[in-house]
């Protein structure tokens, strides 16, 4: 009788079964996530060009990547510009967006579709069309609208003049970046019941405002961290609509991005250990950036 | 079929709109961000049905006038005689992408289960490890994930474009945040009719977390058939190479659309963005199911 209960009671543990269920998740994690992490940190300070076995170098590749690369410091800086633009504007959209479409009713799903759409579509092929509408010549789209309302009165280069590719980039990634952190607010919205929304104007809550910073958003904090790491983590690792609009190099490096960087040194010039010192300080970036979100929304 | 009846809007006896100043002023507001997300996408079904006079008007014509489908079977006529025909690409997304779903669903389904639900010891520190892999992006370990493929002799082949895409701690993530909801009593019903853990997960388990599963589908689907840096990477051979490849090379790069490609890359571009949105209309309630439960607590 006692041993039946014990099998019944809701911490059934089973160790052994469970790591047979876990074997191949596990085996492929460690071998695609965490091997690779622990490997890429080692040849971040080796010089290594897959042909001979790797040479230690200590922190010659942190120095040469900070002290003597200016494209790298380009790259850093076109990222972090582009992050902490295209992220916050890309979460606080998905977030006024989910609220505004929870208050639909019969064309919830049709809107929920026109924005969430261009989040799954292919960036190499979407760009296509951008390029288009950004064509730097009157036959684009913007161009010609903006003549044609008397805003500009020649044809601005938007792809090919350093000083609008960036913002080109960061426009297309936002419209792109509405993701899985618009679904999660979506679907949140949609489970706040009633009865708390009645709840809180027994308590005083008046105004819309009032609710949303007294009763959504601490009850939304989960979510917000897990759109938050999303965006953020999307937003570091920004390259194939980059190099789609602007080519591969773009011209003054003005879309150039760290893991543009990576793939110039790891896959064109081979020099594998240089290009892991790349990985590794993307890495300490979006894991410090992670954290930091971890402790700003952390439930208490 | 839509009339307005005093204050309220009704498209087939359906309510859909009451007249107020700020429910107007909300759904003008939405209606112009929705016409502004989805432009570019009509634009490239518009484009796509352009005869090939049309694509190169002035000044540019965003609808088109008579639609034709002569792009289409430019796209899959004229370039069937280049080397690598284009049907040829359709398949090589279609095969990767639905390789990867498939097994992304089985292996983070069986984990998700075996960590939930048979409680290791052990298991509180391997979850931390795989939320710590949520906090970073792919690319960081492309380079040590390029060696090992290389090591496993799978270079230049599909399954370098399927193995690295299995074991996803995003994918790992949502199932176990899933599977948490799941009642303990049809499991243990189970265990005391002698079904053993194998026929549980697969009569029981599975079928309870559906709304899960069509979730990976839908974002394992997406990110296999718009990955742009793995087949980059990994595949040298024309043959083997898949969509978003494809449609850069017809381009001709950034920004180049000459006169003989523009009609095919437009048909090419259509191919390419319908199929991630279809997948995702078809499982669109249920991902709201699973996305509910999302939330990364403290």
């Amino acid at each position: 009788m006692r041993k039946r209960e014990k099998t019944l009671s809701s911490a059934y543990s089973n160790t052994g079964m469970a790591y047979l269920f876990l074997a191949p998740f596990l085996i492929l994690f460690f071998l695609f996530t965490l091997i690779p992490v622990v490997v890429g940190i080692f040849l971040s300070f080796t010089d290594y060009n897959m042909l001979e076995l790797p040479k230690w170098l200590g922190i010659t590749n942190y120095k040469m990547l900070i002290l003597d690369d200016k494209e790298f410091l380009i790259a850093l800086k076109n990222t972090f510009l582009f992050a902490f633009i295209s992220g916050p504007i890309s979460l606080l959209m998905s977030f006024v967006l989910a609220w505004e479409i929870n208050r639909l009713r019969k064309t919830r799903q049709f809107f929920a579709l026109a924005i969430y759409a261009p989040s799954i579509v292919s960036g190499t092929a979407i760009s296509a069309v951008w390029l288009y509408f950004f064509s730097g010549d009157a036959y684009g789209l913007f161009n010609h609208f903006l003549m044609k309302i008397g805003l500009i009165n020649k044809p601005i280069q938007w792809i090919t003049d350093p000083k609008y590719i960036l913002g080109v980039v960061i426009f297309i990634s936002v419209w792109m970046g509405m993701g899985t952190g618009f679904l999660t607010f979506l679907a949140a919205f949609r489970n706040m019941s009633e009865d708390q929304h009645e709840a809180a104007m027994i308590d005083g809550i008046r105004t819309s405002s009032q609710e949303l910073f007294y009763i959504i958003l601490p009850q939304m904090k989960p979510q917000l961290l897990f759109a938050a790491i999303n965006s953020t983590t999307a937003a570091f690792g920004v390259f194939d609509i980059a190099v789609a609009v602007a080519g591969f190099p773009s011209p003054n490096y003005a879309a150039h991005t760290i893991v543009a960087h990576l793939y110039d040194f790891a896959f064109i010039r081979f020099e594998m250990g240089y290009a892991s010192s790349v990985a590794v300080i993307l890495f300490l970036i979006t894991y410090l950036v992670g954290k930091f979100l971890r402790r700003a929304l952390a439930d208490k | 079929m839509a009339e307005v009846n005093g204050k309220t809007v009704r498209v087939f006896g359906k309510k859909l709109f009451t007249f107020s100043a700020s429910n107007t002023l909300r759904m003008v507001f939405m209606l112009l961000i929705a016409g502004f997300m989805i432009m570019p996408l009509i634009y490239v079904v518009s484009t796509s049905l352009k005869p090939l006079d049309e694509l190169f008007l002035f000044p540019p014509r965003f609808f088109t006038r008579r639609p034709r489908l002569s792009n289409f079977s430019d796209l899959f006529n004229a370039l069937d005689s280049a080397t690598v025909p284009f049907t040829r690409y359709i398949f090589n997304s279609l095969f990767t992408a639905v390789c990867t779903v498939i097994g992304t669903v089985i292996v983070c389904c069986m984990g998700a289960y075996g960590l939930v639900k048979l409680r290791p010891k052990g298991g509180g520190a391997l979850f931390a490890l795989i939320l710590a892999a949520l906090m970073f992006s792919g690319q960081v370990t492309t380079i040590p994930s390029y060696l090992v493929i290389k090591s496993l002799g799978l270079l230049d082949t599909h399954l370098a474009l399927i193995i690295p895409k299995l074991a996803v701690a995003f994918n790992f993530f949502l199932v176990k945040q899933f599977l948490e909801q799941m009642p303990e009593t049809y499991l243990e019903a189970a265990r005391l009719d002698g079904a053993n853990e194998w026929q549980i997960f697969w009569r029981i388990v599975m079928p309870h977390i559906k709304s899960a599963i069509a979730t990976l589908v839908v974002f394992s689907f997406t990110s296999a058939w718009n990955d742009y840096l793995g087949p980059v990477i990994y595949l040298t051979n024309d043959a083997l190479k898949t969509l978003p490849l494809a449609v850069q090379t017809i381009s001709g790069g950034a920004g180049a659309a000459s006169l003989s490609t523009a009609g095919a890359m437009a048909a090419a571009t259509f191919v390419t963005i319908l199929p991630t949105i279809v997948v995702y209309t078809a499982m669109q309630g249920r991902v709201m199911n699973t996305m509910a439960h999302s939330g990364i607590k403290e």
